[in-house]
C-alpha cells in the first residue's frame, strides 16, 4: 500500500516539474528607467516571433537569436524609438515572419477574413438545408430525386406502380383508405 | 446543373488536399530573406587577423563575392568548409567570413585545423551585424555583387550538390556581368 502511495506522490512531484518547465519564460536581467518602458518590452517581445524556434515568442525563445533580440529591443526602447520603429526594425530585417500578428495586405486578406468568410459559407449552407428538411412539400421540391415524382414516370413505369399498389391494396386491405400517401413515407 | 452541385464537396476536397499535400512539402525553417537586392548593410568590425583595425564595406571586394556566416561551434560550418577549400584553391570566387557569435581564440584554432578558406574574417561577436542581415543562425550564405548588392541568400549548409546547382550559377552570371561592365569602363576610358 505505501508503494502505491510513494509512486503517486513521485508522479505529482515529476507532473507538477513538467508543468513549471513550460511556463518558464526567458528571463534577462534588463534595467528599465520607468515602469512604461518595461511594460512596452514585455508587449514587444511577446509579439514577435522567434525566427529560430518559430513557435515561440521572443520572450519564450531559448535560441540565441532571440536573445540578441530581446537585447535589440531593450536597446532600442532606451535610446527613445518608438513601437512603430521598433517593428520596422524587425521587418526590414526579417520580414513578415517576425510578426505574430499579421499585417492586413492583400496577401494576408484570406488570412484574417477567411474563417469569417468560411463560418458564412457554412452557416448559409447548413441554414439551406435546416429549410429545406423543414418544408412540408419537400417531394415536390425541385431537390427531390426525380424519379418520385409522379408526372415524370414513363407510361411502363406507370403501369407497374399500378399493378403494385392494387395488388398491395387486394392482399392488405387494412393500409388501404385511410392512409393517404404523406402519411406513411 | 444540379448534377454539378453533387459534386460540390468533391471539388471543396480537392482544393483543400491541393493545399494540405503542397503544406507537407513546403519548408518553413528557411525564411525568405527581405535583403535580397539590398545593399549589403554597413559595417565597421574587426577582423579575426588583423587585431583591432577596424574594416567596413569599403575593405570588401570589388568583384562578386560570397559572405559566409560562420562559427568554431558550427558543426554544418565544417562540413562546408572543404568546399569552400576547393574553391578558394581554384580560385573560382573570393569568399568573405562572419564569424558569428564566436570567441577570436576559437575561431583562430577552428581555421588552423580545419583550413582558412575565407580571404577576410569579419568579426560578429556579439550578433549585432547579424541581425542587420537578418541572420538567425549560422550557417548562412550571401552571395554580393561587386556593387555590394545582396543577390542571393542561402540558409543552411551548402553541400556539393547546392554549390554546384544553386551558388555557383548565381556566382557565374554576376561573376559575367561584372567582367561585362568592367570591359565596357575601361573601353570608355581608354
Amino acid at each position: 500500500m505505501s508503494q502505491i502511495r510513494l509512486w503517486c506522490r513521485n508522479f505529482l512531484v515529476l507532473s507538477s516539474l513538467m508543468f513549471a518547465m513550460a511556463t518558464t519564460a526567458q528571463v534577462d536581467v534588463f534595467d528599465f528607467e520607468t515602469a512604461e518602458q518595461e511594460e512596452r518590452f514585455r508587449q514587444l517581445a511577446n509579439d514577435f516571433r522567434c525566427p529560430m524556434c518559430q513557435n515561440a515568442n521572443l520572450t519564450h525563445s531559448t535560441g540565441g537569436v532571440a536573445a540578441d533580440l530581446r537585447r535589440e529591443i531593450y536597446n532600442q526602447i532606451l535610446e527613445g524609438r518608438t513601437d512603430e520603429e521598433i517593428e520596422q526594425f524587425m521587418l526590414q530585417r526579417y520580414g513578415d515572419f517576425i510578426l505574430y500578428r499579421p499585417r492586413l495586405t492583400v496577401k494576408t486578406i484570406l488570412l484574417w477574413f477567411g474563417p469569417a468568410l468560411f463560418l458564412i459559407i457554412g452557416l448559409w449552407v447548413a441554414f439551406g438545408i435546416i429549410k429545406r428538411s423543414a418544408s412540408p412539400n419537400r417531394n415536390n421540391d425541385e431537390s427531390g430525386s426525380e424519379a418520385t415524382r409522379p408526372e415524370d414516370l414513363t407510361a411502363d413505369e406507370q403501369a407497374r406502380l399500378d399493378r403494385l399498389l392494387s395488388d398491395r391494396l387486394a392482399s392488405d386491405p387494412s393500409t388501404g383508405d385511410d392512409s393517404p400517401d404523406d402519411s406513411r413515407r | 446543373m444540379k448534377n454539378l452541385k453533387l459534386y460540390i464537396p468533391v471539388f471543396a476536397f480537392l482544393i483543400l488536399a491541393v493545399f494540405m499535400w503542397r503544406g507537407l512539402y513546403m519548408d518553413s525553417r528557411t525564411l525568405p530573406s527581405t535583403l535580397i537586392d539590398r545593399e549589403l548593410p554597413e559595417f565597421e568590425l574587426r577582423t579575426l587577423s588583423e587585431g583591432d583595425q577596424l574594416v567596413s564595406n569599403a575593405d570588401l571586394p570589388d568583384e562578386p563575392f560570397i559572405l559566409n556566416i560562420w562559427g568554431s561551434y558550427c558543426l554544418p560550418c565544417l562540413q562546408e568548409n572543404p568546399i569552400f577549400m576547393s574553391a578558394r584553391e581554384q580560385g573560382l570566387v573570393p569568399i568573405v567570413g562572419v564569424n558569428y557569435k564566436d570567441r577570436d581564440n576559437l575561431a583562430r584554432d577552428w581555421l588552423d585545423i580545419n583550413g582558412n578558406p575565407f580571404s577576410m574574417n569579419i568579426v560578429d561577436d556579439t550578433g549585432r551585424y547579424g541581425i542587420d542581415l537578418g541572420v538567425y543562425g549560422a550557417p548562412e550564405t550571401f552571395i554580393v555583387d561587386a556593387d555590394g548588392v545582396i543577390r542571393y541568400k542561402h540558409i543552411g549548409t551548402i553541400n556539393y550538390q547546392a554549390w554546384q546547382d544553386e551558388i555557383m550559377p548565381v556566382v557565374r552570371e554576376l561573376q559575367s556581368a561584372h567582367a561585362a561592365q568592367s570591359a565596357v569602363t575601361t573601353g570608355q576610358s581608354s
